[in-house]
């Protein structure tokens, strides 16, 4: 019976080459190719850091990460307000939503690990209560209840409102968590990241430009996986439908035997 | 909008003075998790008297779960919900009936526990128009949040575990302000929590007005 259903999808004619594919390889291809640039540039060409020395190494990767995840949940958070409102809702702004979160969920664990593994040397520590991790840690959890949310079946419409208004309610906590952290935490002040960005904008020469790499490489990968992440939400919605059809069939057919 | 949401508090309440599941089942509990606290942190009583606020706090968010699953699993049985549905009451007034009948029951529960810390922890209750505001603004936010969150499972059939899920990390500012304004106030460094309760404040006023707003189209098709 699958394979009726694999024969089906691939027979409709919505299959035919979608969009901008040719576009969609090259960027995933580029991306690659930065990311790899970058690593190479990181660990190999550039020099180490006068204060920080071969852990300044990390930096190359980790804020574009940051960056990444919190580009995701910018996307997710507009575009469910798009779909909830009522003009421009469409099952398209659902999906973005979902897969914008997803990948920001896969950058913000990212993020998360090549912190810790920074903050070991350079803290001598793999974790400090500052309020960028702290609001980070919380990132993650939020949005992988969010994603738990987009998991409970319902119908387009159910779903779609369901999942737009989490989104929402998560994306307001975000600021709210920062300014409470910040206040909360203000007695013991940990070295933060916060210094480092000020820091960073006087790096020279080859450091800049590898870090100016890495944000390039991994923002375009980003928008690779987005993509990808939100035509694969689109299949796996008609191979519902058709796996539904398949076995509507099925029963028909058993009733006229 | 206020007439509907006082008569949705009252039959929640109404429910509740009958059927009593918060007094005899969440009250408890909440109690029983005071006890293990003091287990696992005890028995020295200035570790337990210096953490009260955090613990105490600890305790009300576990008990505010489960009175957002009570409060929802009346509305799940008997096709409540269809009822509330066609009875032609305002979305918003149900929302913020609901929100203030959860409200009240975690107040209670929220002086009970206090008075409980107080004993079993030696912790003085210094400051207690503080603590007392502390308690009413953010058991207003608490509350928000869950009846938003307890829509928004309701009918699903993981409700038990997803509820916790999400209402944790989003209530994480409710926790780390009622925690420092309660710190405040039990040291006797009642300035110090003002800008706490702002933060509470805040948050009530942020969530109340988005549950107010969503809980319509969440009520409509859930």
């Amino acid at each position: 019976m699958t394979t009726t259903v694999v024969h089906e999808l691939r027979a409709t004619p919505v299959a035919k080459r979608p969009f901008g594919a040719r576009a969609l390889r090259v960027t995933g291809a580029l991306s690659l190719v930065g990311i790899a640039a970058t690593i190479w540039l990181g660990l190999w060409v550039t020099p180490p850091d006068a204060f920080m020395g071969n852990q300044v190494r990390l930096l190359y990767i980790h804020p574009p990460m940051a960056w990444v995840a919190f580009l995701a949940y910018g996307i997710s958070f507009l575009s469910s307000l798009a779909y909830l409102w009522r003009r421009t809702r469409a099952t398209a702004w659902d999906r973005l939503a979902g897969a914008a979160a997803e990948v920001g969920v896969v950058f913000t664990g990212l993020t998360l690990v090549t912190g810790s593994i920074w903050g070991r040397p350079t803290w001598g520590t793999w974790w400090t209560w500052d309020p960028l991790l702290t609001t980070t840690a919380l990132l993650f959890v939020l949005y992988l209840g969010y994603l738990a949310i987009r998991h409970i079946p319902g119908t387009d419409e159910t779903r779609g409102k369901r999942n737009a208004i989490a989104a929402v309610v998560a994306f307001i906590d975000v600021p709210v968590v920062y300014f409470s952290v910040y206040l909360w935490q203000s007695l013991h002040q940990t070295p933060s990241i916060l210094n480092l960005t000020t820091r960073k904008t006087t790096i020279h020469g080859s450091m800049a430009w590898t870090l100016l790499l890495g944000f390039c490489s991994f923002t375009m990968a980003f928008f690779w996986l987005l993509v990808e992440r939100y035509r694969l939400a689109g299949l796996e919605a008609r191979e519902e439908s058709f796996g539904l059809q398949a076995a509507l069939e099925e029963r028909r057919l058993e009733g006229r035997t | 909008m206020w007439r509907d949401a006082r008569l949705v508090m009252g039959k929640d309440l109404r429910i509740e003075m009958r059927s009593r599941v918060s007094l005899n089942q969440v009250l408890p509990f909440a109690l029983a998790v005071l006890v293990l606290f003091g287990l696992a942190l005890g028995p020295n009583l200035h570790v337990l008297a210096a953490e009260t606020a955090g613990l105490v706090w600890m305790a009300v968010l576990f008990s505010c779960v489960l009175g957002v699953q009570r409060s929802y699993s009346i509305e799940s049985s008997d096709a409540a919900r269809d009822g509330l549905r066609l009875s032609g009451l305002d979305p918003a007034g149900i929302f913020l009936g609901k929100a203030g009948a959860l409200a009240l029951q975690l107040f209670v529960l929220e002086i009970v526990l206090a008075l409980v810390a107080s004993v079993l922890y030696g912790t003085a209750l210094s400051e207690a128009l503080v603590l007392a505001v502390t308690c009413v603004v953010a058991t207003l936010g608490l509350s928000a949040v869950g009846t938003l969150y307890g829509a928004l499972a309701l009918g699903v059939r993981v409700r038990e575990t997803l509820l916790p899920l999400l209402f944790f990390p989003v209530v994480a500012p409710v926790l780390m302000g009622a925690m420092k304004a309660w710190q405040a106030g039990l040291a006797g460094t009642p300035g110090k929590a003002a800008g706490w309760l702002e933060l509470l404040t805040v948050f009530a006023v942020a969530y109340g007005a988005i549950g107010t707003i969503a809980f319509g189209p969440l009520l409509e098709d859930g």
